[in-house]
């Protein structure tokens, strides 16, 4: 019916609307000299602070679609805001699910003790995968070991971050 | 995909765990590392957002203080009108404060340092070891007697007449420069500088371009440091003017509280010297003939050679901008004001003279306060509401013209402590690390030496011996930010309830994202991200709607008198700041009273010139209220504490963090 879908498209015309505003508080937020641009290198937090989880090797695409011919180390505003507007339209790069994050540390923890070594995590996560920089891993580790064991208690670790993440 | 084969599943008395590196764990990892990096990534916009919202507010309060300028003006304009049975009014106000000031023989001379005294004493000449010696002090938390402090102020302010308005200096191979920021006050950042870059002496000079007092808890020994080193070591240590070296601004952003704390019998001497010792420190520093240090920044008709000139003492303050002098007026005024106005320095006619021309007083206007951007041009600064905004355009002409190669200024905080811009042209360094709130940001200093490209070093402040995991520390700025934002939204409620209302067509007490945050923006005047800040901020149903009315429910003004309206408690708890500068104003001889009539005038003068439709009667009853002893008298600043906000969630009902 045509009317429908004049509604839906309507909607859709809301939504990204509403879309385009909040790609662009946070773009603002990291656009320093108030000119449309950011540093290429603040370009996944923007990106993650939406929602979003790409992968590393998911965030160097993006990346290549909003950089300019010859890449000037800036991202405009301009180039960013269309390409962002369908990441968010087609809800791609979903977050985590806390189970499956679970899961995760489940697998890196056969023998079901309920926590990794500290030694442990830090080879997991600077090895495996797309591996954490020093800065990542160091992050990581202050807010994640329990001092007095050393270890990390991934359970009570996840409910405390989701928490504060939502 | 299967499981990684793995010894630790058989045998479980194991030591050491094996799992060989399948692909499970391969997973496994980039589930983990993506999680945590999108995590990482909100946590650091979070720490944006928050510092977004502590500067805008930061602007906006110093818009309003630019705005109140215009007050003073109407009033001066006005003042005939309001109050004849009062013309010494006005007077006060524009006169000099020093009309029975005494020369420094008298005022120091007149306040002893009794034995009982155990803090620093100092020995004119001043020398090296009393720099020591007042460092060695503040590190144990003394205060410095104010026999000493005045003798301090009246020293440097008259080796400071000798300098020039721009102090040229010079390095060398072997005499590098360090040029420090914005310090406000916090003294445990100059005490790291020193630590880590060395006490100033004559091989390591230094340059603190500007804005040493308020907000922070120890503007005073900052000051007693800089000044004393400076007469120790007058030609390698200076000192640029700030914004916030201006008596006016210290009423509204702390310094003149913390001098009449700490000095309770002399403060008010020592207010009185420190407004002329200000007006006296140089407009900025050049290096090499090549590199601009000033606080603020320039516009595109910044002319150097004028700011060489121009007699620097006749910028009082911000506030203060020159009376206009056009013709009826002109006449009008010499007449009722020219006799009885007695400015700062000269006690006789042609009182007019004794201010810089609005060119001048606008020039030093844009160099204290202008911020650079990447916009080409030269726009008005509408965030604070002085000086301007300069585009990369606008600095290279500027530098060409007077063959200068780089700007270095200050009066921005910055994440890492610095920034660079304009291709590199401008530098900005800011040296009070948590300025906003613990974990802030960085403080830095930069070192300088010839052709050498500029050296960086940050810094940070940490209280405790260990810091806190990132996401503690973003949390606690955040609660922080958010706290002031709502504070803000408080003392604005009437005006938002009637903008959401008017959007809110069935009156169903929802309106949706959008229309929220276009009256947020518009009531309250700030551009932030209002949609990532509305779940800190207001509840939404699930439809996705938002319930405006929510954000009031656990916060309100504390009301002073039980019967006073909430329309007037809200106007005056949003004009406090205001309020508190203006009485201070008038409050000439800081006895902290003012009368009721002076109040009256100045109630009446301030609700019609910001248009504020308040019953002057209602305001009569509410200081009639406060006028506890029943003498006449109020005492304004136990009127201005009586509102404050109570956080109803909070355990202890704190007042706002940021009055003065």
């Amino acid at each position: 019916m045509s009317s429908t879908k004049h509604f839906m498209e309507i909607s859709q015309e809301i939504i990204a609307s509403e879309y385009h505003k909040k790609i662009k508080d946070a773009f603002e937020v990291f656009d320093h000299e108030a000119n449309n641009t950011v540093d290429v290198r603040e370009i996944g937090t923007i990106i993650r602070s939406l929602g979003c989880c790409p992968s590393e090797g998911e965030l160097h695409d993006l990346i290549a679609e909003v950089e300019e011919e010859e890449p000037t180390g800036y991202i405009r505003f301009e180039k960013f805001l269309p390409v962002m507007t369908e990441v968010l339209l087609e809800r791609r790069y979903r977050p985590i699910p806390e189970d499956t994050l679970l899961r995760a540390f489940e697998v890196l923890d056969p023998s079901k003790r309920g926590f990794l070594t500290k030694e442990e995590l830090i080879k997991y996560m600077t090895e495996e995968g797309e591996p954490f920089s020093q800065e990542e891993m160091e992050e990581m580790l202050s807010a994640a070991i329990d001092p007095e064991s050393n270890s990390i208690h991934y359970k009570d670790y996840i409910a405390m971050m989701v928490v504060d993440d939502s | 995909m299967g499981c990684g084969t793995s010894c630790s599943t058989k045998d479980r008395k194991s030591e050491k765990v094996f799992i060989s590196h399948g692909s499970a764990a391969l997973k496994a990892a980039l589930i983990i590392q993506n999680w945590y990096r999108g995590y990482s990534a909100r946590l650091k916009a979070r720490q944006r957002y928050a510092l977004t919202i502590f500067q805008s507010i930061e602007y906006a309060d110093e818009q309003g203080q630019l705005q109140l300028s215009k007050f003073f003006s109407f009033m001066l304009e006005n003042y005939t009108h309001i109050h004849e049975k009062d013309p010494e009014l006005v007077a006060r106000l524009f006169g000099s404060t020093l009309q029975d000031c005494k020369d420094r023989q008298e005022y120091v001379s007149c306040i002893d340092v009794p034995d009982s005294y155990n803090g620093p004493r100092l020995q004119f000449p001043l020398t090296f070891t009393d720099i020591d010696i007042l460092l060695e002090a503040f590190k144990q938390q003394q205060i410095l007697h104010a026999h000493y402090v005045l003798e301090v102020l009246f020293e440097t302010k008259k080796v400071l007449k000798q300098m020039p308005n721009f102090t040229h200096v010079k390095t060398s191979p072997s005499k590098e420069i360090t040029i420090c920021g914005d310090l406000h006050g916090k003294l445990d950042d100059l005490f790291l500088i020193f630590y880590k870059n060395g006490l100033p002496s004559g091989s390591n000079s230094y340059i603190f371009n500007g804005d040493f007092v308020d907000r922070g808890k120890h503007s005073m020994e900052i000051l007693m440091i800089l000044f004393v080193s400076f007469l120790v070591y007058p030609n390698d240590l200076h000192l640029n003017r700030g914004n916030h070296e201006d008596f006016m601004m210290n009423l509204r952003y702390g310094f003149t509280k913390e001098i009449l704390h700490k000095y309770k019998m002399h403060g008010k001497k020592i207010l009185q010297i420190l407004e002329d010792v200000y007006t006296w420190l140089p407009i900025g520093t050049i290096i090499d003939n090549e590199i601009l240090i000033i606080h603020g920044g320039i516009s595109e008709s910044t002319d150097l050679n004028l700011l060489h000139r121009i007699e620097r003492n006749k910028m009082k303050s911000v506030l203060m901008p020159p009376i206009p002098l056009d013709e009826d007026h002109d006449t009008d005024l010499k007449t009722k004001v020219g006799a009885t106005i007695i400015p700062r320095e000269v006690k006789t006619n042609g009182s007019l003279s004794e201010q810089l021309t609005k060119h001048e007083w606008e020039q030093v206007i844009n160099i204290l306060w202008s911020d650079p951007r990447g916009k080409r041009g030269c726009y008005p600064n509408k965030s604070r509401g002085g000086g301007c905004y300069f585009g990369p355009d606008i600095t290279s002409k500027v530098l060409n013209k007077y063959q200068l190669k780089m700007l270095i200024r200050s009066h921005e905080c910055k994440p890492e402590g610095y920034e660079i811009c304009h291709g590199g042209k401008v530098v900005t360094v800011f040296s009070a690390s948590n300025y906003y709130e613990e974990g802030s940001n960085r403080g830095a200093y930069i070192k300088l030496c010839c052709d050498m490209t500029p050296r960086f070093f940050q810094y940070q402040v940490t209280r405790t011996t260990c810091s806190r995991p990132l996401y503690q520390r973003v949390n606690a700025i955040e609660s922080s930010a958010i706290r002031i934002l709502k504070e803000r939204m408080i003392s604005r409620k009437t005006a938002l309830i009637r903008a959401f209302q008017l959007q809110d067509h069935s009156k169903s007490g929802k309106l949706s994202m959008a229309q929220w945050a276009f009256s947020m923006e518009n009531i309250l005047g700030l551009d932030l991200p209002w949609r990532s800040l509305s779940s800190h901020l207001v509840t939404t149903d699930k439809n996705g709607n938002i319930n405006y009315m929510s954000s009031f429910q656990d916060i309100h003004i504390q009301k002073p008198v039980k019967e006073a309206q909430s329309t007037l408690i809200e106007t005056l708890y949003r004009y406090r700041s205001d309020l508190q500068i203006i009485f201070n104003v008038i409050d000439t001889d800081h006895s902290g009273l003012i009368s009721m009539e002076e109040f009256r005038a100045m109630w009446k003068l301030f609700s019609s010139h910001y248009s504020i439709p308040i019953d002057d009667f209602q305001v009569d009853e509410l200081a009639e209220r406060m006028d506890l002893n029943k003498d006449g008298s109020i005492d304004f600043n136990e009127f201005l504490k009586a509102f404050y906000v109570v956080h109803k969630l909070d355990k202890l009902s704190k007042s706002d963090s940021n009055l003065p």
